[in-house]
């Protein structure tokens, strides 16, 4: 084991290399810079192509191109930028190409704050291109962590042939903290099967093997429907029924394999607080501070947020009294789970541009305890 | 498709979807063409296109791999395929209005990072696709479903605007040109660097209807009225030259 002293956007960048990605192209934006930077000189250091695109739409766009040619391949971006990347994020879930995206969330909407914190890209991240897809987002909250998510990332996004989103924040992004690297570490590396067809599989879930270009295959890719074989099929509703079923299935029947959280002192907790990225370090400190107190209160930290943990909320909201959700945004993954449950849903929000304190976080507790 | 050049073609199809007096078809060909004289080898190919009536050019006919991405945003996946995997002959085939309007960005960066790519420009004026709107290659008064009293802005001169960007090869010529095309394809195939072709491709049904070129015959002898060597241009005073489209070399590799 090997310590380092990183902050949150370099710690992604040796994430990426550790999982094997060897393609990066982006284009600058505050508060994400860092990780282009960063990876810009690693690159020289050990081999991969960097580019540095003309927007964002260009950057999503040649990370999906690298990807087909067999590369493992990130962009990150921030605020605007992860707007523009929309479009290249819903063909990328059309064309079931494994890439990796990091949003380094700040304040919006818009330009907003582009040195301050948000976590405001929860919904975009689900819902931001066109149509019904499935991508997966998982949330860091540490340094550490945002190495390992990386790698989880990728691992991910070759497993299931998805876009794969880091969703971490600006206060992630920046925090310096020790970070602890082990030598062994999974990685996942694309399923190839020669001649198998690439966008089709004997199950309705199931995740095609993929070729890449240059193998000889003779690939055919396209964002509009297309059957098993790539031919596009614009007008045939079996077709695109059966590939939008499966696009979704893929990821959501497999959801329990996917999904990755921690909980505290929830065998006795009547008040649940469900927190994640940044803010679930206050909420621990919270929650810990009032458990000193004998207060019953305990907390759900989610690591994965796309898909969502269904049936992990719908347990905790069956024994719980109140599930407290503080969040840097208007209350986007409260509403997320409010669907599961039948008990009371508070939604604790700041948009103020800054983290939300242990201590305003215990204010806001007392009143349901 | 001459028989012998069914072996480029994706087994199983039969018939391409562009309408009668499209040029789409003949550019098709022109490209196998040039390929075929190279010799170069499928396998190394890759193909990349966006949307529109020119993107199916590759995809699906080409026996190849094949890449057909957003509208406008051939471009940048190209560039990730090349850039990743330099063996790749990476060559780009879409319209004007996805490669110069939605995508005219990205065109312009690769040309003047010289990105090794061939890209071949359809040029058929118009949004043929979407049913016959305006585009940037439209010339001043052409009737167009969203320009009903005649076009009133100038279009792309896009050779010009490429070298300006420093692309590496620059030329334009019309599907009435077979010969001189499929010559500078195979030029633009063999030049390193970012090389363009337009190719000027007639569209009886969006645009020549609107424009008193009511049949595919029209459409041509139009195009072959209008399109004159740089050589000859050379000797026209403006006003022989109003109305003409100048083809040829405008960079070339060698110079």
């Amino acid at each position: 084991m090997v310590s380092y002293y990183l902050s949150g956007n370099e710690a992604i960048v040796e994430g990426a290399l550790r999982a094997g990605c060897r393609y990066y192209a982006g284009y600058p934006i505050t508060p994400s810079t860092e990780i282009m930077e960063r990876i810009s000189i690693r690159f020289n250091e050990i081999g991969g192509v960097f580019m540095q695109m003309e927007d964002e739409i260009a950057a999503i766009c040649s990370v999906v191109g690298a990807s087909w040619a067999g590369a493992k391949a990130m962009t990150a971006t921030s605020g605007p930028g992860f707007s523009l990347m929309q479009e290249g994020i819903g063909y990328a879930a059309m064309t079931e190409t494994p890439i990796v995206i990091v949003d380094v969330q700040r304040a919006g909407p818009s330009t907003g704050q582009a040195t301050r914190v948000a976590s405001g890209d929860i919904m975009q991240a689900k819902w931001g291109s066109s149509g019904d897809y499935q991508v997966i987002a998982v949330c860091p909250w540490s340094v550490q962590e945002a190495y390992e998510l990386t790698i989880n990332a990728f691992n991910l996004a070759e497993k299931y042939r998805v876009p794969a989103l880091l969703l971490t924040e600006e206060a992630i992004g920046h925090l310096r903290e020790r970070i602890d690297v082990v030598k062994d570490v999974e990685i996942f590396n694309r399923r190839k099967k020669p001649g198998a067809a690439p966008f089709g599989t004997e199950e309705r879930d199931g995740v095609p093997p993929m070729p890449s270009f240059g193998e000889g295959e003779k690939v055919l890719v396209t964002g509009s429907t297309h059957d098993s074989h790539g031919f596009r099929k614009t007008d045939d509703p079996l077709v695109q029924d059966r590939l939008v079923s499966r696009l979704n299935e893929k990821i959501v029947n497999n959801r329990e394999r996917i999904i990755d959280y921690e909980d505290y002192y929830l065998e006795d907790a009547t008040v649940v607080v469900i927190s994640y990225g940044f803010t679930a370090r206050s909420s621990l400190f919270a929650v810990r501070a009032l458990r000193q107190d004998g207060r019953k209160i305990g907390m759900l930290r989610l690591k994965t947020l796309w898909p969502f943990p269904d049936s992990l909320t719908k347990n905790i909201g069956a024994r719980a009294k109140v599930l407290f959700v503080p969040e840097m945004n208007r209350g986007q993954v409260a509403g997320e789970v409010r669907k599961y449950v039948s008990c009371q849903v508070v939604s604790f929000t700041q948009t103020n541009g800054e983290v939300i304190y242990p201590d305003t976080l215990i204010e806001g507790l007392r009143r349901h305890l | 498709m001459a028989r012998d050049m069914q072996r480029y073609l994706r087994p199983g199809l039969t018939s391409t979807p562009f309408c009668p007096g499209c040029g789409h078809g003949i550019l098709m060909g022109l490209i196998l063409r040039a390929i075929d004289q190279l010799e170069f080898n499928m396998d190394e190919m890759l193909f990349v296109s966006g949307i529109g009536c020119a993107a199916w050019i590759p995809s699906p006919h080409f026996n190849a791999d094949t890449l057909h991405t957003l509208h406008g945003r051939a471009i940048p996946a190209a560039t990730g395929a090349k850039m990743f995997n330099p063996k790749l002959r990476v060559m780009v085939v879409s319209g004007d209005g996805d490669l110069a309007d939605i995508g005219g960005n990205h065109l312009i960066h690769a040309a003047r990072r010289n990105t090794d790519l061939t890209v071949i420009c359809a040029t058929n004026m118009i949004y043929g696709m979407t049913g016959g709107q305006v585009s940037s290659t439209t010339s001043v008064g052409a009737f167009t479903q969203t320009t009903t009293q005649g076009n009133p802005y100038q279009p792309f001169d896009l050779c010009k605007l490429i070298i300006a960007a420093g692309a590496a090869y620059a030329a334009r010529y019309s599907v009435t040109q077979p010969f001189a095309l499929i010559a500078s394809i195979k030029k633009a195939l063999q030049t390193n660097g970012f090389c363009f072709v337009e190719v000027l491709s007639p569209c009886p049904t969006q645009f020549g209807r609107h424009n008193q070129l009511d049949t595919p015959g029209d459409m041509i002898k139009d195009l072959m009225d209008r399109c004159i060597t740089r050589r000859k241009a050379k000797n026209l005073s403006p006003e022989e030259l109003k109305g003409k489209i100048i083809t040829g070399e405008f960079a070339n590799g060698a110079d």
